[in-house]
């Protein structure tokens, strides 16, 4: 499904270089939710990005079995052309749009590039239903500051849902949310992990509930992958060590 | 309808949404001469005395009615300035749809200056909506509306400003005088491209206790396109005002905003905020996650804007 090859990503600021990731790679095969994590400033989100395409990193490869089942090197791919390709995206910080309405922003989702077919306002209602919000109260609300944390996010999930990516990856779901919409998104994840069937998912997490969900657990620290393994096992050893 | 050819009838389509006569009353102006008039029991349209324009009276009570007033110029080189004042009487409740349309393909400039008075009755409510369209290959689409209003006690006018395409130059200003308890809300949406210019001005005066202005002008500057936007809510009672600019800045367009707040009374209660930059990065990035190309992405976010 997805791997990563020696990817390293710097940044050089007033000529001095930080390395953000140092060497990571990894596998992700059909029908796995994986769950990294690891300390603030770790990594992880850039990494995250890195998959998206949203960045680019300064070394190594990215492969990804696409829709149509061929192995191929997407590290040059664009972002247009790896959501094309079957990856999905969920921000940390959902972006929000003055004018563009949740109608607007999930019909886009749901379009597909080769079908420009009409979205019905049904398929929407039923993306809104997935995440627990009233269609009818949000259909045509602004996907902007009017709408609260959880709200956006779940606006934000659903964009993504829509896509029924081969691969989504979410960096940070629950940043931003309130415990209440926190129980509503365990609930949502359980729901992707049972319905995963071949396709894959890469959360960004600290929060243990999500992690039970998790079929393995990758700790990256300091630009490189610490540990990982089973789920269970994974989260025996970090809270043994956090004891 | 009235003998048109394509171009007056696509013109004619663009500034008042319409394919035919309209129901209620109307009035068609093409190159300064009325083609289609007609009042209807509660709202009289006749020609000023001084046959400079128009004089719409809106009887009292008169509920959910339309008055469309469109006016096109097809003729290049044609200059007009005309006055339209409207008398709506107390209690009424109507929606006025105005608007420009100018095709000019001769070498001479089109101008239609367009001078509206509204006399707003008490707790009369008035929706005017009022578009602006140019096109043609020629440089000469000038269009420059004055807008005054005099809002009665407990009335409420809403506008709608729109000028989304083709008008090379213009210059809008708008003029309120708001008495005990009323209300003004002004919504502007404009598009600029080219070398276009466009100069929008606000003086808004809450004379009134109660009163209330709300003034949201969203606009995009696209090529070489220049904007400005010039606000001044004055307070002189305990009042509401607040007003809101946002631009989005494409190529090398540019945009001034030079909001003003005048406050002359203690319970003068005065906001104004503005944005002008270009289309957020993580806009587009997100857009791009769902599968747009970034063209995609970015006329999806001004059609949004400016909708």
């Amino acid at each position: 499904m997805l791997e990563l090859k020696n990817i390293k990503y710097s940044i050089i600021d007033k000529k001095h270089k930080t390395d953000i990731i140092k060497d990571i790679s990894l596998h992700i095969k059909p029908g796995e939710l994986i769950v990294i994590t690891g300390p603030n400033g770790s990594g992880k989100s850039t990494l995250a990005e890195i998959i998206a395409g949203i960045k680019k990193p300064s070394s190594g490869h990215i492969f990804f079995t696409s829709k149509s089942s061929k192995k191929q090197d997407i590290t040059n791919l664009s972002i247009t052309e790896r959501a094309r390709q079957g990856i999905s995206y969920s921000f940390q910080q959902p972006v929000r749009f003055k004018g563009v309405t949740v109608r607007d922003l999930l019909q886009v989702a749901l379009t597909s590039e080769e079908a420009l077919v009409a979205i019905d306002d049904l398929a929407i209602a039923k993306l809104l239903k997935d995440v627990g919000l009233e269609p009818v109260e949000y259909l045509d609300r602004e996907v902007d500051s009017s709408l609260s944390g959880g709200e956006l996010k779940r606006i934000e999930i659903a964009s993504v849902l829509a896509r029924q990516a081969k691969l989504t990856v979410f960096d940070e779901p629950e940043a931003g949310i309130d415990i209440w919409s926190f129980d509503n998104l365990i609930k949502i994840f359980r729901k992707m992990r049972k319905d995963i069937k071949d396709s894959s998912i890469v959360v960004i997490s600290h929060q243990r509930k999500i992690m039970e969900i998790a079929d393995k657990i990758i700790l990256i620290d300091n630009g490189k992958i610490a540990k990982t393994g089973p789920a269970d096992k994974m989260l025996r050893e970090i809270e043994g060590k956090n004891k | 309808m009235m003998d048109l050819d394509q171009i007056e009838a696509d013109l004619l389509k663009e500034v008042a949404n319409i394919n035919s006569i309209p129901d209620g009353a109307y009035n068609f102006r093409l190159n300064g001469k009325s083609i289609g008039r007609k009042s209807s029991n509660n709202i009289k349209v006749e020609s000023r005395p001084s046959g400079d324009g128009l004089k719409i009276t809106i009887a009292p009570k008169t509920i959910s009615e339309v008055v469309h007033i469109p006016v096109i110029i097809n003729a290049s080189g044609y200059k007009e300035t005309v006055y339209n004042d409207f008398y709506i009487g107390e209690d009424a409740e109507v929606t006025i749809v105005a608007g420009c349309g100018i095709y000019n393909c001769g070498t001479d400039d089109s101008i239609h200056d367009g001078i509206h008075r509204f006399y707003i009755g008490k707790n009369a409510r008035i929706k005017y909506i009022e578009k602006h369209y140019g096109a043609g290959p020629s440089k000469g689409k000038i269009l420059n509306p004055t807008t005054e209003l005099f809002l009665e006690e407990g009335s409420y006018a809403e506008l709608e400003m729109e000028q989304i395409k083709g008008v090379d130059s213009t210059v809008r200003t708008t003029k309120a005088e708001l008495r005990q308890g009323s209300q003004i809300l002004i919504n502007e949406k404009l598009f600029t491209h080219g070398r276009q210019s466009a100069t929008s001005k606000y003086e808004i005066n809450l004379l009134e206790d109660n009163t209330s202005a709300n003034i949201i002008s969203r606009s995009v500057a696209r090529d070489i396109s220049r904007q400005q936007f010039e606000s001044n809510i004055i307070g002189l009672a305990k009042c509401k005002g607040h007003s809101e600019c946002d631009a989005i800045l494409m190529d090398n367009g540019s945009v001034l905003a030079l909001p003003a707040l005048d406050a002359r009374n203690l319970d003068a209660e005065l906001i104004h905020e503005a944005a002008i930059g270009k289309i957020a990065g993580e806009q587009l990035t997100k857009l791009m996650t769902l599968g747009l190309s970034r063209e995609q992405a970015e006329s999806q976010i001004v059609n949004g804007f400016l909708k």
